[in-house]
């Protein structure tokens, strides 16, 4: 299996960590380990090529801007613009949820709480907890909560006991409040790491001044902190963009006509329509040219977010260089 | 943070704190919120209150007004608000209805004798059963036909099956990777090789589905040769992709966290590069890999559009990587969508919910508790 002798083998095992002559099982594992990395890295090239291969060439403005007609399957009445109305809409709703929830999370266990407090622990334990919760789980939860027992409750109280169905159904709003639960650590660890990265002496001089924890908190640790709480949301956006399990069952739609007109409406969504186009087509070789193009925009969609996410983080690390 | 002035004597700043650690508690809410109402939707089925017979104890329609309110609701299935919404005309029809449907079942179903039995009742879920035309006990997942059979066992072992091949296929390149770029490569090197690798974890899961599903089947099969298109080593490999970047990251942290000082002093005695990797920082990095290992399993088990797109969907009993696999995620997204609100079925998707979640929240607890231990241990406070 080696291309080492048996002789270098042995020496290497029987002296410990005086080399031979010529280290061949060093150079031997070295070479393994690099290819598993570029083993790693062609994965990633073939799935990325093949996507921008197929997809490329099928992708056009009519594309991106085309309602879709009943039978989406046929290249001529492919379109795409409802879906990325649809999951634009629920990713920023979420984003207006997940955001104030998650920074002020953060400024707790940052600001407020002890490292080693029994409530830091269980909400540090709580937070990595949610991020390894399957997504699925996520899409049960929303349809049992938030679709059929707050959504319910709701309807029974705006619309009294004659069962007027509103908000107790799939729609927007529980896909939105759903995904904003299963991106809340992201946000929250995003966060957490801008925040440590301030200066303390800047804290201390707020403080000096007079300041009270809350002013210091509020006009100078949180202003400072706002590009790494942007890169958090971002992040969550790009996490959420590309989900479908968790809106499955609460809010996604097969087909719809008209585009969502209230948060309590159903809405198309880009990933489930990915799903929907490489399992229910009736012809799958005539519909290949639209699935890839719209994995392209998917994912050209999530990239974009987690580049920009990416950009700015890496300006605040520069900045805190220079600084410190 | 360490200074503390005394602010407490001001109402709005103690307003705001508590207003701060209140909003702060709402992981530690979202957590429990998940699992009771996961487990609330599951909970009939851990009693043992839902009967799933084919053939169901007929009360007679004629004698609606002798029974019981109560006996009525249960019989039913109504909520008490939803019994006394009613006039006596609609229980009445109701009732009538009920008797209909008993009355409507086929004859091949009143003879089968599988027809009465309660098949939601943990016995027929979790243990073999000789359904009629079966030569011998089986494990069956067959939630819609004439008698519904929920045997929750080959989607345990599908995603078991699953998981496994993707740890099997992932593990070792991640941490090969880990090692190269944490001990092995040059700086320089290591700047880009870290974020290209976890790029991989940015990609959409049903973009990796659909890729493996149009693509990826068609070329292993061609090289492999195997019978079923779609199956359980597909679905692993698929899964690869999404695993080999939490793998990846920890392991990577894991290694990087060893202090320089030990692989500093193998390497001023003369080791190799590889062997100061090797024989120093892997043993001392250890639990962590372990626990990468532990979290990138949650990960996989837990995974849903990948392997509802690329593992056949059959629900059969094999530990075979060649046949068509189901999983309980897949399963949870394909049949949600029809099954009853309230029903047997609907239940039991609840049920194989619940179960996921405590298995990886088992699992994450286990690898973060790890990783806290090894983290404490290398800053040299153990």
């Amino acid at each position: 299996m080696t291309p080492a002798s048996p002789a270098s083998i042995n020496a290497g095992s029987a002296n410990g960590f005086r080399s031979a002559s010529f280290d061949y099982t060093s150079y031997f594992f070295t070479g393994i380990t690099g290819l598993a990395v570029a083993l790693i890295l062609t994965m990633l090239f073939v799935l990325l090529g093949t996507i921008l291969a197929n997809g490329w060439p099928s992708l056009s403005w009519r594309f991106i801007t085309a309602n879709p007609q009943k039978d989406f399957f046929e290249p001529a009445s492919a379109g795409v613009l409802p879906m990325i109305v649809g999951t634009s809409v629920r990713v920023i709703l979420m984003t207006i949820f997940v955001i104030p929830v998650g920074v002020i999370t953060a400024i707790y266990l940052t600001e407020y709480a002890h490292a080693s407090s029994l409530s830091t622990r269980v909400i540090r334990g709580a937070v990595n907890n949610l991020a390894g919760v399957p997504s699925i789980v996520f899409g049960l939860f929303g349809a049992g909560f938030f679709v059929h027992f707050v959504g319910k409750s709701m309807d029974g109280f705006i619309y009294g006991a004659a069962g007027t169905k509103v908000w107790g159904q799939e729609c927007l709003l529980w896909a939105s409040m759903t995904l904003a639960v299963m991106t809340l650590p992201v946000v929250i660890v995003a966060t957490e790491e801008s925040l440590r990265a301030i200066l303390p002496g800047l804290r201390e001089a707020s403080l000096a001044l007079g300041a009270t924890k809350l002013q210091t908190i509020v006009r100078i640790v949180v202003p400072q902190a706002l590009p790494g709480i942007m890169t958090g949301g971002i992040l969550a956006v790009g996490r959420a963009a590309g989900e479908v399990a968790p809106i499955l069952f609460t809010g996604a739609a097969y087909y719809m006509a008209d585009l969502p007109k209230s948060l309590s409406n159903q809405f198309m969504d880009l990933g489930y329509h990915v799903f929907i186009l490489s399992t229910q087509s009736p012809d799958i070789e005539k519909t290949r040219t639209t699935l890839y193009a719209t994995v392209l925009v998917l994912l050209l969609l999530t990239f974009a977010l987690n580049f920009v996410a990416v950009l700015i983080r890496s300006k605040i690390r520069r900045q805190m260089r220079a600084a410190h | 943070m360490g200074i503390h002035r005394g602010h407490k004597a001001r109402p709005l700043e103690w307003v705001a704190e508590k207003l701060i650690f209140a909003i702060s508690l709402s992981a530690i809410l979202m957590v429990f919120l998940i699992f009771l109402f996961v487990a609330r939707e599951a909970w009939p089925i851990f009693t043992g209150s839902m009967n799933s017979a084919a053939i169901q104890p007929v009360l007679q329609a004629s004698d609606t007004a002798k029974l019981k309110p109560e006996v009525l609701q249960s019989y039913l299935g109504l909520t008490k608000a939803g019994f006394t919404a009613m006039d006596r005309e609609s229980i009445q029809a109701l009732m009538e209805v009920r008797q209909a449907a008993m009355d409507e079942l086929p004859a091949s179903v009143r003879s089968d004798k599988d027809a009465n039995l309660n098949t939601v009742s943990w016995k027929y879920l979790i243990q073999p059963h000789q359904w009629t035309g079966y030569d011998k006990p089986e494990y069956i997942w067959q939630p819609i036909s004439t008698i519904n059979k929920y045997n929750i066992i080959p989607l345990v072992i599908g995603s078991i099956k699953a998981s496994l091949v993707a740890l099997a296929f992932s593990v070792p390149l991640a941490l090969g990777a880990a090692i190269y770029v944490s001990q092995l490569a040059r700086p320089a090197l290591k700047e880009w090789l870290k974020p290209a690798i976890e790029m991989l974890a940015g990609i959409p899961s049903v973009v990796v589905g659909s890729f493996a599903y149009i693509f990826l089947a068609t070329v292993l099969q061609k090289f492999l040769g195997y019978e079923s298109r779609l199956n359980a080593l597909l679905a692993g490999v698929a899964l690869g992709f999404a695993i080999i970047p939490v793998v990846f990251s920890i392991a990577e942290d894991a290694l990087t966290s060893v202090p320089r000082a030990y692989t500093q002093a193998a390497l001023a005695l003369g080791a190799s590069k590889w062997k100061a990797a090797w024989q120093i920082g892997l043993p001392a990095a250890i639990p962590g890999v372990f626990a990468a290992v532990v979290l990138g399993f949650g990960r996989a088990i837990g995974e849903t559009m990948i392997v509802l797109l690329a593992s056949g969907n059959a629900s059969i009993v094999s530990w075979s990587v060649f046949d068509s696999t189901r999983t309980m995620t897949a399963t949870i997204a394909a049949e949600m969508a029809e099954a009853v609100f309230g029903g047997n079925h609907y239940r039991i998707l609840f049920l194989i919910g619940a179960l996921l979640f405590v298995v990886t929240f088992f699992s994450n607890l286990a690898g973060d508790l790890i990783i806290h231990r090894l983290k404490a241990k290398m800053e040299g406070k153990v």
